[in-house]
């Protein structure tokens, strides 16, 4: 086998059908992690001085303004 | 097999949603702030008290819009890396690229398209801001529902599979899906609040731009990522030599 650049190889012929799964436990701790990190950053795109704000301000609002009409978010 | 792959294919998400979002930004410069800018001289024009103006239009119709695609790109692209590690393998026999294309696909339906047959999207002047609030609301309540209603989905039809087939037992399920949200339709209250002399043909187009850019960076993102999943995923120099093909010294030698 020629086991090339690749960081994670996988000890049995990925070539078969046998589809490959990642055990669950290993996923958590980073859907934990960063999929909390990425709701906050949707969070500030969407909603951040539209419906509710944790700054004050319009600033946030205003400079987002555009994206937010155009990814479909309710924007004021 | 662990963690370091699930980083690295984090990492992937995250890339492959930045390019995913460049490219959304260049469909939304082109085909939406032409259709933003007339909305806005509408509202102008209508124009009830307009305070300071804290950003002027040329930052945000450009610096300020490439931070909200690119950010959202980044964002929904790490989560759709997150969804796909867990996909993989489990929703049937499919490879890394094809499991990428189908978890972009379920992401476009269920995360926009769903939602916005309910609640699209509107451009500046369309919409109370006394409603605010309740508009927010109802539209992350549609996605949160879309979203479950998909998983719930994907789960019947894994369960439906060895009595149905596979076939069948997808079709099933996406009835099932479809029959799911037309009720959600129906019960969850509409929002219409566009002014009586707006531009019907405005709203169309600036509807079917945010449509676009949806459709632009979700096709980019589960191509790309499909092809860098695959690539970390599934090394085999004798059946992807047309992507491999940069340095494959070694892609005769194994059989």
């Amino acid at each position: 086998m020629a086991q090339s650049a690749a960081p994670a190889v996988f000890p049995q012929s990925s070539a078969a059908p046998a589809p490959i799964t990642l055990p669950v436990r290993a996923i958590v701790p980073w859907a934990v992690f960063l999929g909390v990190l990425m709701l906050a950053l949707l969070y500030f795109v969407g909603a951040e001085q539209g419906a509710t704000a944790l700054v004050s301000g319009e600033n946030v609002h205003e400079w987002l303004h555009d994206g937010r009409h155009l990814l479909g978010f309710p924007c004021h | 097999m662990n963690s370091p792959t699930v980083r690295a294919l984090l990492v992937r998400g995250m890339l492959a949603g930045l390019a995913a979002g460049l490219l959304a930004l260049v469909v939304a410069y082109l085909l939406g702030e032409p259709r933003v800018d007339t909305a806005i001289a509408y509202e102008e024009s209508h124009a009830h008290e307009h305070g300071v103006e804290l950003v002027s239009r040329s930052m945000q119709s450009t610096a300020g819009l490439a931070t909200g695609m690119l950010m959202f790109g980044v964002a929904v692209g790490g989560v759709a890396g997150l969804v796909f590690c867990f996909a993989l393998g489990r929703i049937g026999g499919f490879s890394p690229r094809a499991t990428a294309v189908l978890v972009s696909g379920a992401a476009l339906v269920t995360v926009y398209a769903v939602p916005f047959l309910k609640y699209p999207a509107n451009p500046p002047s369309v919409g109370e801001p006394d409603t605010i609030g309740k508009r927010t609301t109802l539209y992350f309540l549609m996605i949160a529902l879309s979203v479950l209603l998909g998983l719930a989905a994907v789960v019947l039809g894994r369960r439906l599979a060895p009595r149905l087939g596979n076939w069948y037992a997808t079709v099933v399920a996406g009835a099932a899906f479809v029959l799911a949200v037309g009720l959600a339709y129906a019960f969850l209250p509409s929002v219409n609040e566009v002014p009586k002399d707006f531009s019907a043909t405005l709203l169309w187009q600036f509807r079917l731009a945010a449509l676009a850019i949806q459709l632009t960076l979700w096709a980019a993102f589960g191509l790309l990522f499909g092809h860098l999943a695959e690539r970390l995923l599934a090394p085999k120099p004798a059946t992807a030599v047309d992507e491999s093909a940069a340095a494959p010294p070694v892609a005769a030698s194994t059989g």
